[in-house]
């Protein structure tokens, strides 16, 4: 494995406080420099991004009178993708009185996370958790209520309290329109510029600080130059690497990869979230998946014929011949095991040739027996608007026929490194929300991104990024700095040479194929033996993409095939380094499960006398071998388990 | 199943546009009308021409950000957005037209894309409720009356895709507009502003060149999340409101 | 903005007006006298305070200025919704999503209102000042009506003109109530059916008298 990377020198997150974990954020707080209200004025940040780590980072820098300038590749700042969630969002209040408590969520989320992520950052995003609904509220987020007029809470992702904030189906929508209203209010004030329908392309570094970006005016085709004292990325996660995930199309790691070439670490790129109740694919035409909440599990019946190749339909099949396998392996959660076991157990029973529906991929989701138990109108009540989509999207009406569902891509755990400041290792480069990898370590639990995100964004950064800018402003840098201009010439050359390579493949064909390679030896069980695979079929794809990707039309207009190949080309590349991290952690952990490293149960066996660290890349250039550094974890506060669900 | 598309193409906001036909072939029903773009975009990349230029990004009928005019309906035949229409919505042998939505305050970027700033700008003048990051009280300070909360909630789910101004026969904007002071009214906490709040969004509406509304519903009768009609009334209720309190103006 | 609220109160004027000028219409019934007497009694009103149609010239005064204003508003509200989607940038196909009949109502609303003042000039012509006399002048206003209506081509004129009324009042009644912040969830329902139901009062009021003068019930 040797000849993969390289082990380099383990890194340190420097800015975490020592002492008892309920003060360390106070502590930080306390000993970040400040800037003075009237040098504020002074000092630019660029944001990209505005999701809802972007948007609420905008305007909370804003609003305390910072120079923003704000960036998204949508037409609006508002389509974010951070827009789609809809489960909901968890917060410490305890409104319930049901034990919960800023404690037990951090200590949830540690363990939710597989032992994987560091306990200074999880307890403060804890603590933050509960000020951000206060922080919604007030913005006129319309979160569900009950009829004593205060808000209704829900228990979500199998924890035993009831701790999740939600507004109907489109939890995610109604905060991002929360913090994209006081976005836009920025933007009337004039501390906020927006630049909507622009796409970072490279990130700018002189003198070793992030000083800028270079981005593309995605209707003139313009190669724009922007200097700031720092850079946010809030740019999102990279689930679209595999193609099929439950992310919008346009997510894409461009930013964060382009920062990882310029010298920010990488870290557990390897780290996904399948998601196992998603619509399954219809054809070889499909976009993309949807999701469809897990709440499902809660009264529908998950099996699959007990013989491959059964083409009957499903309500013919009887009792005896079905296999209603996670009541039989799990007989104490049973369907409602977590979303790594549910999501491995259907590609099992997949891979052995007994899946449902075309190409074999899905299982039955059965409501029969709820219809029978609970009758129609309590099922219609409950999962009424569940239906109705599946319905619209699939033509099959889950009342009468079982549904079918299949595992998805849903959410990447990896993303940039960041120290307790959320900086990267370029100084002046911060990195939020998904596109950081710190607070979810192996595996996140619901409702738990967007809780990040806004935490990031309101409260975290607006509090630790002083503490950089105070040193600021730095000097005045031009488009004729030669770091400047040589990131700008690079990318036009790129884009040229995209423009020029005129061969016989679409950008869409290779994006599908290293999609299918990622989704089948990196993604819900990777072994030695598919991930070597899977590293020289992705090799070769990217030569070949290279050599015959054909993308028609020029720089200077709308060109969505050229923004796509952008993308993939930087996936091609991304790709690799996430099966070379799966490579060398050979153990199972959260979200990454290596068939090599299973208990007799074929559960997820940690080896964390091994493994206990955060896997840091760093970009040795093109071609070259990764250097790994490694940030070991310890853990004072919750002890270290083994997961078991039987 | 095989269908005709007549499709407008235009490369840009300066130039003129036109229909073209092509023919997409083996059209499954199950994929959606954006799906079947995108199939078409494929083939005509390989034959060398440029695909054809749409807006989308979630494709669940969220984000808000795809729609197109099809056979004269914005979104299309069903009541939802075009990334969630599927072809089973259509026959074997059709002939579907596809438009850009079309109004003055939505130029056309290119093709069937087209730039919605104005509905941003509409948000700027007054979308929001003014609460700094930190100022918050307790979220359980203020109780909120379910029925507040639930008419707020109905009238937040707007998503801003433009729909309403692409249907509406006079270009208006005001289904989005209302939905915003709707939603933002509904709410104790968006009192203080209230008043001022509908006066600036509707003259920000007018100055962006959205047409007036003559109540005509068209523009609920396409929305893909059921935006209330009532809410434009809500609009002119504050409207007068804030008339006769004299804070207008 | 004021633009909405002035055209739905001069609408709603003009509304007004119609309903009188209706129950007036439907005196025919009661003989050349009741009638008479009540286009005398109509230029008597308010006397001695005002003088001798005063009244009819202050009423008249409204429903000029209400007429402009109302025409003006809608001029405006034209200019703008052609400039909110300018020639060039038409629908190529174009298609209700609401029932056709109701998207006729709106979409006939401007040239039914031309229609409307075209036809009240004529009718002016006709039955007050009486420079058009088809089937014979006259002094009393009971006998113009009954000499017009019992044309047939007279009978039509009118019929088209209440006809494109009742549509102009079916979305303008509807409209005006939107517009003065009537409309709720609750009420939408209702309110539709207030709108329909008045302006199917006002057709078939109006077209009671020439019909029956035609027929003969009335002579
Ligand atoms: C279907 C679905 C349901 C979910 N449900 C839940 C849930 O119920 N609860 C929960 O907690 N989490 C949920 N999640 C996860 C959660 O929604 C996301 O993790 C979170 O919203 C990410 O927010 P973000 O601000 O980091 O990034 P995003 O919202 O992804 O925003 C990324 C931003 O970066 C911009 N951008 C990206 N690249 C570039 C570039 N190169 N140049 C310029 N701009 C760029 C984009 O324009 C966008 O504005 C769900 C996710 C999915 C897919
Ligand atoms: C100059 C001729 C006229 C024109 C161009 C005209 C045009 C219009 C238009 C375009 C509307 C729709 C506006 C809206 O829905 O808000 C309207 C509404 C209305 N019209 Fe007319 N009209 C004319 C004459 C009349 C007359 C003579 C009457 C009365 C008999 C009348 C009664 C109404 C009413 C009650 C409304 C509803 C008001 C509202 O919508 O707010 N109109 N008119
Ligand atoms: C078909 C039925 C109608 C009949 C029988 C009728 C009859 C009359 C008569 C007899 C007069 C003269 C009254 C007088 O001078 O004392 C009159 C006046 C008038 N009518 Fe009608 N009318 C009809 C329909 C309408 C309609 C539909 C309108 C409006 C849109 C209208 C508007 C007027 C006006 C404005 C006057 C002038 C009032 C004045 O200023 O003196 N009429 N009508
Ligand atoms: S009101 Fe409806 S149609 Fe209009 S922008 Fe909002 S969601 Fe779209
Ligand atoms: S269709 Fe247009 S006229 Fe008003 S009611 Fe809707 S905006
Ligand atoms: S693509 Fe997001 S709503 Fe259609």
């Amino acid at each position: 494995m040797a000849e993969l990377y390289i082990e380099g020198d383990p890194i340190r997150d420097e800015k975490a406080p020592e002492g008892p974990i309920e003060e360390r954020w106070d502590k930080r707080r306390f000993s970040a420099k400040l800037v003075n209200p009237a040098n504020r004025r002074k000092l630019s940040v660029i944001i990209v991004g505005t999701g809802l780590a972007g948007a609420s980072a905008a305007a909370t820098l804003g609003e305390a009178g910072y120079n923003v300038k704000s960036f998204c590749y949508q037409d609006s700042p508002r389509r974010a993708h951070s827009i789609a969630a809809q489960g909901g969002i968890n917060a410490a209040k305890n409104y319930r009185n049901d034990g919960d408590s800023i404690y037990r969520l951090f200590y949830d989320t540690v363990k939710g996370g597989d032992f994987r992520s560091r306990e200074s950052n999880v307890h403060r995003l804890s603590q933050v958790s509960v000020e951000i609904i206060d922080q919604c509220v007030a913005q006129g987020v319309p979160f569900a209520r009950e009829y004593g007029g205060l808000l209704d809470n829900r228990s979500f992702g199998g924890v035993q309290v009831s701790r999740t904030f939600y507004a109907r189906g489109q939890t995610g929508q109604q905060l991002l329109v929360g913090a994209y209203q006081a976005l836009e209010r920025q933007v009337a004030a004039g501390t906020v510029e927006m630049n909507t329908r622009h796409e970072m392309l490279e990130l700018v570094v002189v003198d070793g600080r992030a000083r800028g970006i270079i981005a593309r005016d995605m209707v003139t085709g313009e190669i724009e130059t922007h200097f700031a004292d720092a850079v946010v990325l809030a740019s999102g996660g990279y689930g679209n690497v595999f193609y099929l995930s439950t992310n919008a199309m346009g997510c894409n790691v461009t930013a964060s990869w382009r920062a990882h070439r310029k010298g920010a670490l990488f870290a557990n790129p390897c780290y996904t979230q399948i998601h196992p109740t998603c619509i399954p694919v219809s054809g070889d035409y499909q976009s993309k998946l949807t999701l469809m909440s897990e709440s499902l599990r809660n009264d529908g019946r998950i099996w699959v014929p007990k013989e491959g190749g059964d083409q009957r339909d499903p309500r013919e099949i009887p009792e005896e011949e079905r296999d209603y396998y996670l009541e039989r392996r799990y007989p104490a959660f049973g369907n409602l095991v977590p979303r790594d076991i549910a999501s491995r157990a259907a590609k099992n029973v997949c891979d052995e040739g007994r899946g449902v529906g075309p190409g074999g991929l899905g299982v039955y989701l059965d409501f029969a027996d709820a219809i029978k138990r609970m009758g129609r109108p309590a099922v219609e009540a409950k999962y009424g608007n569940l239906f109705d989509m599946y319905q619209r999207i699939t033509g099959e009406n889950p009342y009468e026929v079982p549904m079918r569902i299949y595992p998805a891509v849903h959410y990447t755990m990896g993303g940039l490194w960041v120290d307790y400041d959320l900086q990267s290792t370029i100084p002046g480069l911060f990195v939020t929300g998904e596109a950081n990898f710190s607070d979810h370590g192996a595996n996140r639990l619901g409702a738990s991104a967007l809780m990040q995100g806004l935490a990031d964004g309101y409260f975290v950064l607006p509090n630790t990024i002083n503490d950089y800018l105070a040193d600021g402003p730095f000097e005045t840098l031009d488009e004729n700095t030669p770091e400047a201009r040589e990131a700008a010439d690079a990318v036009r050359d790129r884009i040229d040479t995209l423009l020029s390579i005129n061969g016989d493949r679409t950008v869409d064909s290779f994006h599908k194929e290293l999609g299918q390679i990622m989704w089948d030896y990196c993604g819900m069980e990777r072994t030695e033996e598919g991930l070597r695979k899977a590293l020289d079929s992705v090799r070769e794809l990217r030569a070949e993409f290279w050599r015959s990707v054909r993308v028609l039309g020029s720089n200077d207009e709308l060109n969505q095939a050229l923004e796509k190949a952008g993308r993939v080309a930087d996936f091609l590349e991304l790709a690799e380094l996430m099966c070379i991290d799966a490579l060398h952690r050979r153990e199972s952990c959260g979200g990454h499960f290596r068939a090599e490293s299973q208990t007799e149960d074929g559960e997820a066996l940690r080896d964390d006398e091994n493994f206990s660290y955060v896997a840091a890349w760093q970009f040795s250039g093109a071609g070259q071998a990764p250097v790994l550094r490694k940030e070991d974890l310890n853990y004072e506060y919750v002890e270290m388990k083994q997961r078991s669900y039987k | 199943m095989n269908i005709t598309l007549r499709v407008w193409r235009q490369r840009s906001s300066g130039d003129e546009g036109r229909m073209v036909t092509y023919q997409v072939e083996d059209v499954s029903p199950d994929m959606s009308f954006l799906e079947m773009l995108d199939v078409l975009n494929e083939k005509l990349t390989l034959a060398g021409e440029e695909p054809i230029a749409f807006d989308h990004d979630c494709r669940e009928g969220i984000c808000g950000a795809c729609g197109v005019v099809i056979d004269g309906v914005a979104h299309g035949p069903e009541t939802t957005t075009t990334c969630q229409l599927h072809m089973r919505s259509f026959d074997d042998g059709d002939t579907i037209t596809v438009e850009p939505w079309r109004a003055k305050a939505f130029p056309v970027v290119k093709d069937l894309v087209v730039d919605r700033s104005s509905f941003d700008r509409i948000i700027q003048a007054g979308g929001y409720i003014s609460a700094p990051t930190g100022s918050a009280p307790d979220a359980h300070a203020t109780p909120v009356p379910k029925a507040d909360a639930d008419r707020a909630f109905d009238a937040a789910t707007c998503i801003g895709c433009g729909a309403c101004v692409a249907a509406c026969p006079n270009a208006s904007g005001m289904l989005f507009t209302a939905a915003k002071v709707t939603h933002l009214g509904s709410v104790p906490q968006g009192q203080p502003e209230r008043d001022a709040r509908v006066v600036q969004m509707l003259n920000q509406h007018d100055e962006e060149e959205f047409g007036g509304c003559t109540n005509i519903g068209e523009c609920a009768a396409v929305c893909p999340k059921g935006i209330p009609l009532d809410t434009i009334s809500q609009l002119n209720r504050d409207l007068l409101g804030s008339l006769a309190t004299g804070s207008a103006e | 903005m004021a633009l909405k609220s002035a055209m739905a109160v001069t609408g709603a004027i003009l509304v007004l007006f119609l309903i009188a000028h209706m129950y007036g219409n439907l005196l025919v019934f009661g003989g050349r006298e009741a009638f008479d007497d009540y286009s005398h009694h109509l230029r008597e009103l308010g006397e001695p305070m005002l003088p001798h149609g005063g009244f009819l010239w202050i009423m008249r005064v409204v429903l000029l200025a209400s007429v402009l204003v109302h025409a003006y508003a809608a001029v405006a509200l034209w200019r703008r919704a052609a400039r909110a989607r300018p020639a060039g940038q038409r629908y190529a196909v174009r298609r209700s999503a609401q029932s056709p009949a109701r998207r006729y109502a709106t979409q006939t609303m401007r040239w039914g209102g031309i229609i409307i003042v075209l036809f009240v000039v004529y009718h002016l012509l006709h039955l007050t000042t009486n420079h058009i006399a088809p089937g014979g002048a006259s002094n009393s206003p009971y006998e113009r009506v009954v000499n017009g209506f019992s044309i047939w081509w007279v009978v039509l004129s009118y019929t088209v003109a209440v006809l494109v009324i009742g549509y102009h009042l079916w979305h303008g009644i509807w409209s005006a109530l939107a517009t003065l912040g009537a409309n709720r969830a609750s009420r939408e329902r209702a309110l539709r059916t207030i709108s329909t139901a008045i302006a199917t009062i006002i057709t078939v009021g109006f077209l009671i008298p020439p019909f029956s003068v035609l027929f003969g019930l009335v002579s």
